[in-house]
Formats: structure tokens, sequence, C-alpha cells
């Protein structure tokens, strides 16, 4: 079969090595047998299933239908249990470092004081908030769900690309996918014991109850606020909603009078503890943040900053997995937790350092760049895909503001068997787990997002960018 | 239970009675065009169609003079008509979309297939679809998602709002179809046992679904008294604006109770029933036929704003 | 100097709002250049609430009024003992680094002729000298803005003010921080009250100057409209990046409603015997 095929310098998951690598074994059979019209009969039934669930994808500036779907590949990705000991240590250990630096900056600044990082890429950060300066959240928790987006490279090398400190995306993917495979196939979880992950809205939930504020007497009210169903990821949001037990709520539902935060009901004002927020920061507060923004809930930032209400994450939580902040979390976790790091950082060069951009530029045909405040694979250049005239156009830009971007070494992203129309055949994946930390807490499910670059040799696996998803197992031990 | 949420419940059944209602209007326009116009002083009944939707002005803006297939242009797929029943059966399904966690997978599914039906539809060659199966279409979706809310909802606040706007809305539009054709059902001596005028009649009770409810509960003859008495004071009605008002106090009721306030909508809507319980369809026509109907549609006004001030609105303390 | 502060703010809206929300900068900065004595705000009719100390060492509160509201009057009555540090601001606790004020905002993002301003006015100081660049900076912002109300409004930018000529002091404080800025000194927007007589020319009594961060000093205040460094004369509220993060009011009322401020400040010497 297609799967077999190795290309050489990329680790495939399924077959590096000799023979099939043992947690994918019991996948061996299962996709070897599956007749050709079954297999599309279960791609046609996951299609079904997703659109009535209603998961759909909204991409950015791209109109089209509102209501496209994330293609979703019945491939599962799998990890052992070993594998992921490691990386659920490596991503605890990055998420406890991130928010002690958020504490940091946000307080004290021994990090900067002790000269391991610039200040002026803390404070001059268009993420740090000044606002929150001086205050401390309950548990020293600044970001409550950290999102680090992983790529494999061999058996036993892992890369962070980077970290999300605000608001990651993408949870409703991890638990849908899950769901919808155990519906189609259930005999391959009778056959594998496989960890679930069905428990992260608990979790999640216990997760923001620890961190309500001391205000709060009684079993605190959580509520995850969205910018409304307009947005691309309103799915996600009335998702998560639901499966917590909590209400979605949009900004005029809540309002501010004397110490704390009200929700709107049908029986009256009722107090809200902790707010999961799923907007920006600028749309928080049009009293503190951007003034012409009709948005938001005015005077939300007091009652935050005078201990009435918990917002997750911290507004300003930003600051930690900014592109040039992310070069120092290696240092960030020898400085707070004396450890040596346990997951790798990408090589990066900083355009916005001379040497660096004369690097980059001489040498663009082989490197990734990325604007440092982008995201979702937009205004990305990956330089051995694109043409000489693309990297041409590129080296402009970047000459042209150099310290908008940063540049990267071409990962060779490991590959993982995926249905394709010609066959089952190996694409690029990446992995995002999802942390969550709260007050004395720290939890990871074992699973999370993979995501997979469905055009052959493709290395861009965002969503936006034609990428699909796969359901993540981890091996239960 | 948060208030945008209770008002994107009432919402959804405001609008799915409405969708409703705006086919059974078409039916009407649909056969009374298709008996000669021998009534001479009569308007042409397109015009009382949109009339009764309260959008005379807005189709002639738009499309001028009536005509049939401008009409049913208008009230059915018209996305600027907002009573038109593609923009009821879409905004239906888009209060639901955002209280999707608040309903159940079936009426989700009813919601959501009925709204992509309508994208088909928008997009089927018009030659292609008839009148009657449009109609016949709608009336379907709608008893699918009354059928799953009544089959599968909880029995919480949240029925109650769906009801609420379910009842009103039909209340309103019973009271509308009614007052467009008052003067039809005016004791005239001149028309009365004149085949025009028997056929106006049924039409009312068709575009009601109440032909056969209508003569299993009088027999005989259609008179005016008997289609107001059926379609006003009769409890066996469906439509009737008795049982729409009994359906409101029902769930405004439940609502005081769950909650343990009680409101001022009750004390309005109490005064309502009380009145349609006691009265006589003789005393209505002495009030006068339109008169009348004009209170009530001024009654569902108020208790609509009554019950958007104390629960939806978000307001209240 | 003690100082007694008589401040009303009224706003008016026609129709009435359904709510209105306000943070309030009002009290003045515990800090060595003034004590307070006696000092009160009260909002007619409001829910008060979630007071705390910012990162800056301002004091900020909250007001909620639940509509309809056709009138909001904000009072605020004291006395104060102002005393002259030399306009360097002592005894602040704050927990944000100066460099934290080293980014502009959209009215003090600098253009060219700011940038040739700032450039102009420290050519030839050591840039070491910091206190003389700030004082040089300072001295150019006033004469380039000469002092006209009247001419500018609230949401007009540094860059301009600056083309134009003519401001108030609003405009001279967002002027001198986006000029500091240009030559990497941090600069922020404060906010008081100004006691002046007749023969200073009376002057607003509300209003506004720069600080600006100088190595060992800390935060150093400068006011381009009156040519100097507050003294006693100054008292202190609050501060931020420009006019709108510093207002000792900012205020969000919902609904449609045309929105009419009335304000009246009146700062005097103190009659009252202070016991020393």
């Amino acid at each position: 079969m297609a799967g077999n095929s190795n290309t050489p310098n990329y680790f495939n998951e399924m077959f590096s090595g000799d023979g099939v690598r043992p947690p994918y074994r019991g996948l061996e059979s299962w996709s070897n047998d599956m007749p050709l019209e079954l297999r599309s009969l279960k791609q046609s039934e996951a299609e079904a299933l997703f659109r009535r669930i209603g998961i759909t994808f909204a991409v950015y500036g791209e109109g089209g239908d509102p209501d496209r779907l994330i293609p979703f590949d019945m491939f599962p990705r799998v990890f052992s249990g070993e594998e992921w000991r490691k990386l659920d240590r490596g991503v605890k250990q990055r998420a406890r470092a991130l928010n002690a630096f958020l504490c940091d900056v946000y307080n004290r600044g021994e990090i900067v004081r002790a000269g391991k990082i610039p200040g002026h890429l803390v404070y001059s950060n268009e993420a740090y908030e000044r606002a929150v300066a001086g205050f401390r959240p309950p548990g020293n928790v600044y970001s409550h769900i950290v999102g680090i987006d992983l790529v494999r490279t061999g058996p036993d090398e892992f890369f962070v690309l980077e970290d999300n400190c605000r608001t990651p995306s993408g949870v409703s993917y991890m638990l849908e996918n899950r769901e919808i495979m155990m519906r189609m196939f259930p005999q391959l979880f009778r056959e594998n014991r496989i960890a679930p992950v069905e428990n992260y809205p608990r979790l999640l939930r216990r997760t923001l109850g620890s961190v309500a504020p001391l205000k709060c007497e009684d079993e605190p009210r959580v509520v995850i606020l969205t910018p409304g169903h307009y947005n691309s990821a309103y799915y996600e949001h009335s998702f998560l909603a639901d499966m917590m037990g909590v209400e979605l709520v949009e900004a005029a539902d809540l309002f501010v009078e004397g110490d704390f935060v009200w929700m709107r009901t049908t029986e009256g004002p009722r107090r809200v503890d902790v707010i999961y927020r799923r907007i920006d920061d600028a749309f928080l507060d049009p009293l503190c943040f951007r003034p012409d923004s009709m948005l938001g809930i005015p005077g939300l930032m007091n009652v935050y900053r005078s201990g009435g209400v918990t917002i997750a994450s911290a507004p300003g939580a930003g600051v930690a997995d900014d592109k040039a902040i992310y070069t120092f979390v290696p240092e960030m976790i020898r400085f707070y937790l004396g450890e040596e790091p346990i997951l790798n950082n990408v090589p990066t060069w900083q355009c916005a350092r001379e040497d660096d951009c004369g690097y980059v530029l001489a040498n663009l045909k082989d490197l990734v760049v990325k604007e440092v405040h982008g995201s979702g694979g937009y205004g990305m250049l990956v330089g051995p895909c694109s043409t000489k005239e693309q990297i041409a156009a590129f080296a402009d830009k970047i000459r042209e503001n150099p310290g908008n971007y940063i540049a990267q070494p071409t990962l060779a992203l490991s590959t993982c068997p995926t249905f394709t129309k010609e066959g089952i055949a190996p694409r690029h994946v990446d992995l995002r787990p999802y942390c969550l930390v709260g007050d004395g807490m720290i939890e990871l499910v074992p699973g999370g997002l993979t995501r997979v670059a469905l055009t052959e040799g493709s290395l861009v696996v965002n969503s936006s960018q034609g990428g699909g998803v796969k359901d993540t197992w981890v091996m239960a031990e | 239970m948060l208030s945008r949420t209770a008002s994107n419940l009432f919402w959804i059944g405001r609008y799915m009675e409405r969708g409703e209602t705006g086919a059974r209007l078409l039916a009407v326009g649909a056969r009374n065009a298709m008996i000669p116009n021998i009534g001479g002083g009569y308007r042409n009944e397109w015009e009382s169609v949109l009339a009764a939707g309260g959008h005379a002005e807005a189709f002639s803006e738009k499309y001028g003079e009536p005509r049939q297939r401008n009409i049913e242009s208008f009230l059915f797929f018209d996305q600027d008509n907002p009573s038109s029943v593609a923009s009821c059966i879409e905004q239906a399904r888009e209060n639901g979309r955002i209280v999707r966690t608040a309903l159940t997978g079936q009426v989700w599914d009813a919601l959501n297939s009925g709204f992509q039906e309508m994208k088909g539809l928008r997009r089927t060659e018009r030659s292609r679809l008839s009148i009657s199966d449009l109609i016949d279409w709608t009336t379907r979706q709608c008893a699918l998602v009354r059928g799953a809310i009544d089959d599968t909802q909880l029995r919480n606040d949240g029925y109650d709002f769906v009801h609420l706007g379910y009842a009103l809305e039909r209340a309103d539009s019973t009271a509308r179809l009614l007052d467009v054709k008052y003067y039809v059902l005016l004791p005239q001596v001149d028309f009365v046992g004149s085949g025009y005028d028997n056929y106006q009649w049924s039409t009312i009770l068709r575009a009601m679904s109440a032909h056969r409810a209508f003569h299993w509960a009088y027999g005989g003859d259609i008179t005016p008294a008997k289609i107001a008495d059926f379609l006003i004071l009769n409890r066996k009605s469906p439509r009737s604006l008795i049982t729409s008002a009994e359906d409101v106090m029902f769930h405004l009721d439940r609502l005081a109770r769950g909650y343990g306030r009680t409101t001022e909508a009750q004390a309005r809507i109490r005064s309502v029933v009380g009145e349609l319980a006691e009265a006589r369809i003789d005393d209505i026509f002495d009030e006068g036929l339109h008169e009348f109907l004009s209170r009530m549609i001024g009654e569902v006004r108020v208790l609509a704003t009554l019950i958007h001030e104390i629960y939806l609105s978000g307001e209240a303390r | 100097m003690r100082l007694r502060v008589d401040h009303e703010s009224t706003y008016r809206f026609d129709p009435p709002m359904r709510g209105v929300v306000q943070s309030l900068r009002l009290t003045p900065t515990l800090c060595e250049n003034q004590q307070v004595a006696d000092w009160a705000i009260s909002v007619e009719g409001a829910t008060m609430g979630a007071g705390f100390r910012d990162g800056a060492g301002d004091w900020i509160e909250t007001a909620m009024l639940l509509g309809p509201v056709d009138t909001v009057t904000i009072r605020v009555e004291g006395e104060i003992e102002t005393f002259d540090r030399g306009g360097i601001l002592k005894g602040n606790r704050e927990k944000i680094p100066p460099e934290a004020y080293l980014r502009p905002t959209r009215v003090t993002k600098p253009d060219r002729a700011l940038r040739e301003l700032a450039e102009t006015a420290v050519e030839g100081i050591d840039p070491a000298a910091i206190l003389d660049r700030a004082h040089a900076l300072s001295h150019a912002v006033e004469q380039a803005i000469a002092y006209t109300p009247g001419q500018t409004a609230e949401s007009t930018s540094a860059a301009e003010a600056l083309a134009l000529g003519k401001g108030v002091c609003q405009d001279h404080a967002h002027a001198l921080i986006a000029a500091a800025l240009c030559v990497g000194i941090p600069a922020r927007y404060v906010t008081g009250y100004l006691f002046s007589t007749e023969e200073d020319g009376a002057q607003e009594a509300s209003h506004a100057w720069a600080e600006l961060a100088i190595p060992i000093l800390g935060w150093v205040g400068f006011d381009p409209s009156n040519g100097t460094c507050p003294d006693e004369r100054y008292i202190r509220l609050g501060s931020g990046g420009d006019a709108t993060e510093a207002a000792p009011i900012r205020g969000i009322a919902n609904g449609a409603g045309e929105e009419n401020l009335d304000v009246k400040v009146v700062v005097k010497e103190s009659q009252s015997q202070h016991q020393q």
C-alpha cells in the first residue's frame, strides 16, 4: 500500500524503522482491510455527523461558505504511553514557566532585572498591559489554558513551534473527533486501550472554579464570554459551555454594579465569578482599553482589579506567547523552575537583529519566515516550497520592516498515514495539547488536536490554509 | 436563564408561527385568485392578503402593481421582507443557532434542515415550484419543529418562552386574518347565500386549516357568526383567540410559579381571557368586529412589551 | 500651600440613557508632593464600588447609575496641603517600570515634524544628560504650540496640534510625550488641578501636564503650558499614556441620547488655619 512508502527525509510515525511502530500496530489491519467503499461510506458518514452537530469553521477574509467544515481525516494519530509521558512533563513545565513569567513581569520583573530578557521586549510589547501591572490574580495564574504547538521530527525529537497563552482554540475538535471516531469505529476502541479525553470540560470547569475570587463564597459561577454568533469559533464556545454546564454570554449580557459583575437573567441579576473570555483584550472594557469599542463590559477591569471577578486568561497574558518572547522560554524555565527544558525550542532568528536579518535574507530558500504578531499561517513564507519570485518579494517585505519578522529552519515535520484520494499516504502533522492551569492544579488530558496538511508535501497545517484534523490517541499503559 | 437565551427561544416560536401564517396567507390569495371577480366593489384579493401581513406599502415600493408571481416571491422568498416565509425560517434557525445548547438535537435538526432545504428551494428554478408545494412544504416544516419541541424539549422555563412566542404570534395572526376579512363576515343581506360569499368564508377556514374542524364543531351552513365564534371564542379551535390567550396565560403562570414571582403580564392576560370566556359573538358584533379585533391586536402588543420588560430585556431586577 | 478644590461635572443626556458607568480617577496621588486633609467624591444616585489602586499608584473607583439617567453630577470637594519638590514626583508607589511608557498611543504617535522638533531640541546636548534634554524638549513644545483655547478638540493628536501651532494643556502634554518618545525618554500624561491667580493670567483650574522618566530622579513633571515644572500650585490626580487613559472621569452611557457636559472647577487658597 501507498502508506508504506517512506519519504526518506521525514519521520513517518507509523512506518519509520523496521515494520510498524508499536503504537500504530492496532491500526495496521484495520486500515489495510478497509475496503474502499466502506471508507468513502464512513467518510461521508463522518461529514454528515459534523454537519449535523453544526461544527463549522469560517475562514477569515476568504468569504465563501460560512458553514464550511474542517476536513476530518479518519486515520488516527497515535502516541505510546511512554512518548506521552515526556510530552506531558514538557508541556506542564512550559505552562508553569509561562505563568511564572507573567506573574513576574506584572509585578517585580526579576527576570528583566537579572538581565535574562531585555526589558524593552517585555514592557514595550504590544501585548503588555499596564492596566494589569501590580495585580496578582487568584493562584497567581494568568494563563489558565495554555495551548502548546508541537511538531515532531524524529522518534524522540519534539519541538515547540509556539505557545498560546490567550485563548487557544480548537479543543472542541479534540473532543468531537474522538466522539465521532468512537461512534464510527467502536471495535477499534474495544481492541485498543486508548486513554479517554472526555473529562476535559469537567477539568476546565474545575480549573476555572479554582481561581474564583476570594470574595466568592458560594459555588463559583463560571461563564464563557463569546464575541457572538457571527464569530468563526462560535460553535466551539457554545459546545464548551454546553459540556461544562455553564452559561454562554455575550458582553451585553453582563454589567457592572458595585463591586461585582452581574449577568442579566429572566429572574433578575445573577453574580458572575469567573469569566472565561474568548474575546481579545481590546474588547473587554471600553473604560480601560479601546474607548471606541462599543463591545465589552464597561467597568469590568475595575471589578477585576478590585478582586470581584476573575478573567481567564488575564488581560495582558499575550505578552508571554509573543514570538519575540518565545526565544526566551527555555531561559524562563531555568530561571523560575531551576529545571532544564524538556521540550526544545526551534532555533529562531530575529530579523530585528542585524546579524540575524542578514543571515535570514541570505538563506530564505531554506527558512520559514513568520510575522511576529501574525497567526493562522497568514503572511508567512515557507522557503523550500516557494518560487524565486515569491522569495524575492518576501525579502523586500523583510527589508522594509525587519522587526516584524522572525525566521526558523524548515523543520522536517513528521508524517502520519492519511486517507487520500490516491489511497493511504503520509501527510505532515503537528499537535496542540491543551494544558489547564488552576490554583494549585495543573492538568493535561492525554490527547490534543492533531492538524494535518492534506496537500501532498505541504508543511502548512493551518485549517485556514486547507489543513485538516485527526483524532489523537494516547495508548493507555 | 439568561435573558438573551429566553429572548431567542421566544423568537423561535414567533418566527415559526409567523412563517406558517405567511404560507396560509399565500394559500388564501392563491385560492381566491382562482374564482372570477364578480364582486365588483371588492378589492383585489391579493391586496387584502398583503394588508393582512401589514406589508402593502413595502410591496408596492418594491414591485408596484400587485401581480400574483411577484406577490408569491414577496411573501415566500423575499429576504427584504422580514415576514416572508424564508426570512422567518432563516431567522428562527439563527435564533436557534445562538441558543443551540438550549435546544435538543431533534429541535435543532428540524430547524436546521428546514433552513438547508430552503436554501435548496431558493436555488430551484421558480417555474418548477408550484405554490401549493411551497405551502405544503412550509406547514410540514413548521409542524416538524413544533412537534420536536413538544416531544423532546425539557419542560423548563425555556419551554415556556418558546410557547409564549408561538401563542402570542398565533393570537396576533388570527386577529389580523379576521380583521382583514371582517367585512366578509358582516351579516350583510346582499351577499348572504351568494356563491362568492360562501367561497370567501370557507377560504378563511381553509387558511386556518380549520375547514373540517369547523364542520365537526358546528355542522350545517357556514354563517359569519359561526366562523367568528369558531375563530374567536371556541376553545376547541386550535387557532382561536381564546385558545391562544389561554395558552399565553398557562405559560405565564408556569413561569411565575417557577420563579416565585407574580407579574403584571399575568394580570393583563387574565383580564383578556376573562373577557373572551364571557363574551358572546353578538356582543362582539355589537361592539363592531373591526373595533374588537383592533383592541385584541393591541392587547397582544401590550403583552409582548410586558414580557420583554419582565423577562427578555434583562433590565428587570 | 493649602488648597481648596471644588469640582463639579454635570453630564446631561437627552433623551435619557438606559444606564451609565463611570471610572473615576479623582483622588489625589499618595505622594510626598501633596497631603490630603479632606477629600470627598460624590455621585448622586450612583452605586459606588470596585475601588482599587492601579499599577501607577492611582486610586480608581467605579460609579454606576441605572436608567433612565438624564443627569449625572460628580462632585469633588477637598482640601489638600501641597509642597514644592522641584517637579519631581516623590514617594508614589508604582509597580510599572518606566520602560512600559515607551509605546505611543494614537494621539502621541510622532510624525516627521514632531521627530524633527525633538531632534532639533536635543541637538548638542549630551545624550546622558537626560534631564537637560527633557527641559529642552518641554521648552521646544512650549515655543511650537501657542496656548490658544478653542482651536483643538479632545481627539486632536500631538501631530495635528503641532501642525496647527495652537492648543491647550492637553495638546502640550501630548506633544511633549511624543517628542520624548522620539528620543527614547519614557513619558506619560498627568491630570490634576492648578491654582492660579490673576497675575499668573487666570488659567483653567483643571489641568494636565506630562511626566518624563529621568534616571535616578524618577518621574519628573513638565508643564509646557506654563513653562515650568509642577510646584506647590499643582495637585496631582493620576496618569496614563494619553489624555483618554489618564482621564479623571471616563464613562460610557448606554443609549442614544445626546451628551452635554458642564464643568465647574474652583481651586483657591484655603482660608482655614492649618496647625503646624
